[in-house]
């Protein structure tokens, strides 16, 4: 399964937010959406999901538009994992994860006992199989992320979408569900996989390829070792930025001066 | 005890509250003579004691609660808020309209309930129009306000007909019947608001996953597989349907269909499949109890709007003092 978009425009109605965006994702791939706040990136997210209509270009998983898919078609090919949120009603973590089985179930169906197993092992598979029976509304912004996850796993769909998945969590949790999305879309899994961040650091731990956005329009494409300069990682940002390496030879991204309140300690 | 445990209890609970119901009243029969005469054994009094005054009753009662109940589990689910009721898209004021028109225009019974049921329906069909005019707002609470100030609308289309309305004959009527009763209710009033109802919790029943997911809201919903747009719709329709049905039977009773459902979900979780179920057994024996008070504790009958406004209200300040998170 691969998405393709070409020179895609999008916005709301009559209001562009952005145009000429190109991108492709498939199988085995982790593609970092980087782009400051509000130059689009959500929005792109949501077309690319056929959630938005587009405005121009052309949008298609594999070689059919999106624009004609029913969205249970789109939902068996790819997953949404939005921003955590607390939903109004206290559901088990268990049913908040087989939601995602909707697209696999016919309309008037409920999940079944092999729907339930496929949820119980997409838990599984992200290390919170114990969240089974709790409250999802009680659980911590880290957890919620994770059960988003793994509902988009029990999806079974082999692309999936992921709107700024590190967000709202703490530096440990950053780091674990960090390292859960790299496993989903390693060698062989046949699974594609779209973020956004914030973080361009986290673009290089994944070693992924690497959309740079501003403004509504591309201005960086490829290998995030090689995207992530510092002149672009600044043209992105408009803040001076350098990348340096450390002893063991990772790069990290870091302001290219010291800020003033660095200096004073 | 498993969510299909409590719903049993629930049933088991509902058969013993309606056979308790049919032994109060006036006239006395014991559980003895009240079997009897549900077979057809007893003396002709207490047979028709049975049969045409307090079954009907009972039953209209039963079918009343179960029904806002039910609509009331929907709306919430469907519009992601637990303050959201029957009377939420303006399908009790609608409905109170055309009751009020009917007895207004001195129509019989039957065109009265008719006349209920298509000004309820009449006013959720307005509320979608003129919500979907307004653009690039967000649309649940688009469809919310917008069910208020309909409300808002038909109540003052209701209060100048009571002005006008002749007030030694038909203002009585139009206040009891705002205020709710199922005091004159007859088979004839409950036989043709059963296939009606029964035809609206269809698709509930059906797409009770469904109603899950929406409860995401749109997008994820959509995200997940559902079209959202289209699946609201038919859910709205068939509240509306179940909610006007038996508003053009028993009046406006208000509150049933706004605190039941957080009663059962706090007793089997906002899993549909077991909160509809669970909604419409408890809103069924809580409007047979305060029906059965309402035609006991005093010599008059006291309307049962009054009783449920009475009792929900303090209930639903309880519920929101109790802060239970995520509204349980």
């Amino acid at each position: 399964m691969r998405l393709a978009a070409t020179d895609l425009a999008i916005g709301y109605g009559r209001e562009r937010i952005g145009a000429d965006l190109s991108l492709a994702l498939g199988p085995d791939e982790i593609v970092c959406l980087l782009g400051p706040n509000g130059c689009g990136k959500t929005t792109l997210f949501k077309t690319l999901l056929g959630l938005l209509p587009r405005l121009d270009g052309a949008l298609a998983l594999d070689d059919t538009d999106i624009a004609r898919m029913s969205r249970q078609d789109i939902a068996r090919a790819i997953a949404y994992v939005p921003q955590a949120h607390a939903p109004p009603f206290p559901f088990e973590v268990l049913e908040v994860v087989l939601m995602g089985r909707t697209a696999r179930i016919g309309t008037f169906a409920q999940p079944s006992a092999r729907d339930r197993t496929i949820a119980t092992e997409a838990l599984a598979a992200l290390g919170i199989a114990d969240l089974a029976g709790r409250d999802y509304a009680r659980l911590s912004g880290g957890q919620r992320q994770l059960v988003l996850i793994a509902r988009a796993l029990a999806q079974e769909a082999p692309l999936i979408v992921m709107d700024e998945p590190t967000a709202s969590l703490d530096f440990g949790n950053r780091l674990s569900v960090l390292d859960r999305i790299a496993s989903l879309a390693r060698a062989g899994s046949g699974r594609g996989v779209i973020l956004s961040t914030h973080d361009p650091d986290q673009a290089l731990a994944l070693q992924a390829r690497v959309l740079a956005m501003s403004a509504g329009r591309m201005i960086a494409e490829g290998p995030a070792a090689d995207v992530l300069t510092p002149a672009r990682l600044s043209e992105i940002y408009g803040v001076p930025l350098t990348v340096e390496r450390t002893a063991s030879g990772r790069r990290v991204c870091l302001p290219a001066v010291q800020s003033s309140a660095a200096t004073m300690t | 005890m498993t969510r299909f445990g409590l719903n049993g209890a629930l049933s088991v609970g509902l058969v013993a509250l309606a056979f308790g119901a049919l032994l109060v009243g006036p006239f006395g029969l014991t559980p003895g003579q009240t079997v009897a005469a549900l077979l057809g054994q007893a003396g002709d009094q207490a047979q028709i004691v049975v049969w045409n005054i307090r079954l009907p009753r009972v039953a209209g009662a039963c079918l009343v609660g179960a029904a806002l109940a039910s609509a009331g589990a929907s709306y919430q689910a469907l519009f992601r808020n637990p303050l959201v009721s029957p009377d939420i898209l303006g399908v009790s004021a609608g409905a109170g309209l055309g009751a009020v028109a009917g007895i207004f225009l001195s129509l019989p019974v039957a065109l009265i309930q008719l006349s209920a049921f298509v000004g309820g329906l009449a006013a959720v069909a307005l509320v979608m129009a003129v919500a979907s005019a307004v653009r690039g707002a967000d649309r649940v609470l688009t469809l919310v306000l917008t069910g208020v100030v309909i409300g808002a609308l038909a109540g003052a289309a209701t209060s100048l007909l009571k002005v006008l309305a002749d007030p030694y004959d038909q203002l009585p009527a139009i206040t009891f019947w705002l205020l709710g009763s199922l005091a004159s209710v007859t088979s004839a009033d409950i036989l043709p608001a059963l296939p009606a109802v029964a035809l609206g919790l269809v698709p509930l029943v059906l797409l009770r996953w469904r109603i899950n997911v929406l409860s995401m809201g749109d997008e994820e919903a959509r995200a997940l597989g559902i079209e959202a747009g289209r699946t609201r719709l038919l859910v709205i329709a068939a509240a509306t349907l179940v909610t006007a049905s038996v508003t053009a039977v028993a009046g406006v009773v208000g509150w049933v269909g706004l605190v039941i459902p957080h009663i059962a979900r706090m007793l089997v979780g906002p899993g549909f499949g077991h909160l509809l179920p669970a909604s419409a057994l408890i809103g069924a024996g809580y409007l047979l109890l305060v029906d059965t008070a309402a035609r006991t504790i005093a010599e008059i009958e006291v309307p049962l709007g009054i009783l449920t406004a009475v009792i929900g209200a303090p209930v639903f300040v309880w519920l929101l003092a109790s802060g239970r998170r995520g509204w349980t």
